[in-house]
């Protein structure tokens, strides 16, 4: 196994997500199958090699610091599921 | 023939001539929706009422200027993850069910300045993660070929949607494939830009470094059209690459003498159907006899495309999809106690399973003591990749080969097995790690009657040449679109 049951839940906590036994299951089988094709990159020696993070070599592209117009606050609480028409309602953190 | 079948070139042509008005062209795809979307539910959104509007007050304009209004009285149709501002955008997934963008994607603004009307945004893969629109929480997309067959993904509804006439052009998106194999499966054209030509400001995030939105369409110079519009450098989008328009329908009737194709073998190997392979090498045939030079070459790290994607995408994945969390937008579920719980029980009950399978993967490669052996490796391999293309762009202007293995598979034939469903991205994952453009266009039908297509690939920013081959290809493969549920 290239991955335990308790590994599985412990990345879905960190995923913030939930799953009944069942879907545990699953989960850590599926992954589990997937790492195991993940390891034909074993093949390939690339201590040399730079990684690529980005398709296209580009510096940082910075705009000029200047005030611009910003979304209406209506508009960004448009979608919330809760506010008070300035901020976003959650439930208690404690 | 029937206006909804015809292309866009056509539609125009008819539209100067003052045979037809925008509001005819409306009018023939509500009556194609209405008879047949029910069948193949290609469209998440119908905006039937809101165009028809559009196009009345179009109307009594003068003649159109195309010059201005390139997409003059046009519909188009829009995949859900693109912004529109007012209209609902989904990304086909419960999480974002209700959402409604306050603001516009920039490829929407440029669409609405062309003069083109939003006919509807269509079905697709829950935020683009799948090969077959079967990750809908909207529903399965069907193919209108094969009504028991998938449509491919992730841009499935937009493909269907143009094969079975129900649009004129549409955009998709595409982090690994999700416009070329579809358009593939569904006998149409799709392209996967350069990464940075067209912006994705607006664009619902899925793989950052990955991601491109790309013009859908029947025919190759509708393509060109349609990307004549929509790549503009554009501020907003910091990957946005800077530079001159180009006009992309300039060189499309060019020959093809003095191109260097590049056929690359491990494109044919084990696994392809015989079909496919016969009808992509038939077409490389047709290049060599007008007047391309046909030449074999190597992309020795394209086995590893799959292993290195299904890392990056799914890490970037990962982390662009922590803004899911219940507070600032979408499904938000209200019985929690705590703010964790609703954290927790929004997601789990708010993504399916597709999406939540790829932020497990994703964080467990990112997580402490995986990242190095994981995500570290795949980009290292993400260079060879690159350079193998490097290489091959050195003595080709462009390579050809299959989009897919196979044509498109049966409704649940994958869903079992996500390694396999991944598998069938084999030929267009490697120019999405390494962010060059990629074209498919039909070349054939298999044995059972289903669309087979060909890739072309270019260098960065190549686009003319993808074109140039698309265009002289597709008039001497003939490939016949067919008017599919009528």
């Amino acid at each position: 196994m290239k991955i335990s049951r308790k590994e599985v839940e412990h990345v879905a906590s960190l995923a913030r997500l939930k799953f009944s036994d069942e879907e545990m299951e699953m989960f850590t089988r599926q992954i589990n199958d997937i790492l195991i094709y993940m390891d034909k990159l074993n093949e390939l020696d690339t201590k040399d090699v730079p990684p690529t993070f980005h398709a296209m070599e580009k510096e940082n592209a910075f705009r000029n610091d200047e005030i611009r117009p910003s979304l209406e606050i209506e508009k960004v609480l448009s979608n919330a599921p809760a506010d008070d028409g300035e901020s976003f309602v959650v439930p208690k953190v404690f | 023939m029937k206006l909804a079948h015809l292309t866009i070139t056509q539609a125009q042509d008819l539209l100067l001539k003052g045979e037809i008005t925008p509001v005819d062209l409306v009018e023939a795809l509500i009556d194609r929706i209405n008879a047949y979307d029910e069948n193949i539910n290609a469209y998440i959104t119908v905006l039937g009422e809101e165009a028809l509007e559009q196009a009345r007050s179009m109307k009594d304009t003068q003649k159109p200027d195309l010059e201005k209004h390139p997409l003059y009285g046009i519909p188009i149709a829009v995949k859900d993850l693109i912004c529109t501002e007012g209209i609902k955008t989904t990304c086909a997934s419960r999480i974002l069910q209700t959402f409604v963008p306050p603001y516009n994607a920039t490829v929407f603004d440029a669409l609405k300045r062309a003069g083109a009307i939003i006919i509807g945004k269509t079905n697709m893969d829950e935020f683009a993660m799948g090969s077959s629109t079967e990750n809908s929480a909207m529903g399965v997309c069907r193919n209108p070929w094969d009504l028991d067959r998938i449509p491919g993904g992730s841009s499935g509804g937009s493909a269907a949607a143009l094969a079975a006439d129900m649009c004129f052009g549409a955009l998709g998106s595409d982090t690994g494939g999700s416009i070329r194999q579809p358009a593939s499966y569904c006998g149409v054209v799709g392209l996967k830009p350069t990464y940075g030509l067209v912006s994705r400001f607006g664009l619902v995030a899925f793989a950052s470094s990955l991601d491109q939105i790309g013009p859908m369409a029947k025919d190759v110079r509708d393509t060109a059209l349609l990307l004549n519009v929509i790549a503009t450098y554009d501020e907003r989008d910091s990957t946005s690459i800077p530079r001159e328009k180009m006009d992309y329908l300039k060189d499309l009737e060019e020959g093809l003498e003095g191109f260097t194709v590049g056929v690359p073998e491990e494109y044919f190997v084990g696994g392809i159907d015989a079909d496919v392979e016969n009808a992509v090498r038939g077409a490389i045939k047709l290049a060599e006899e007008m007047g391309a030079k046909v030449k074999k070459i190597s992309l020795p790290h394209t086995e590893y495309g799959v292993a290195v994607y299904y890392i990056i995408a799914p890490a970037e994945a990962s982390s662009n999809l922590a803004r899911y969390d219940g507070v600032k937008y979408g499904y938000r579920y209200e019985e929690a106690k705590s703010l964790m719980d609703m954290y927790c029980e929004t997601r789990s009950r708010g993504f399916g399973a597709e999406v939540k399978r790829r932020i497990m993967l994703g964080t467990y490669v990112l997580s402490a003591g995986y990242y190095d052996a994981y995500y570290k490796k795949a980009s290292q391999v993400r260079t060879l990749i690159k350079r193998d293309f490097d290489e091959a762009f050195k003595e080709c202007d462009v390579l050809i080969t299959p989009v897919a293995p196979t044509t498109a598979f049966k409704i649940g034939e994958k869903t079992d097995d996500p390694l396999q469903m991944y598998l069938t991205d084999i030929f267009t994952l490697p120019a999405s790690l390494a962010g060059i453009p990629g074209m498919s266009i039909p070349c054939g039908l298999d044995g059972n009657g289903m669309p087979i297509g060909l890739q072309i690939l270019a260098a960065h920013l190549n686009e003319s040449k993808i074109f140039r081959v698309a265009y002289n290809l597709e008039k001497a493969i003939g490939f016949e679109r067919k008017e599919l549920g009528s």
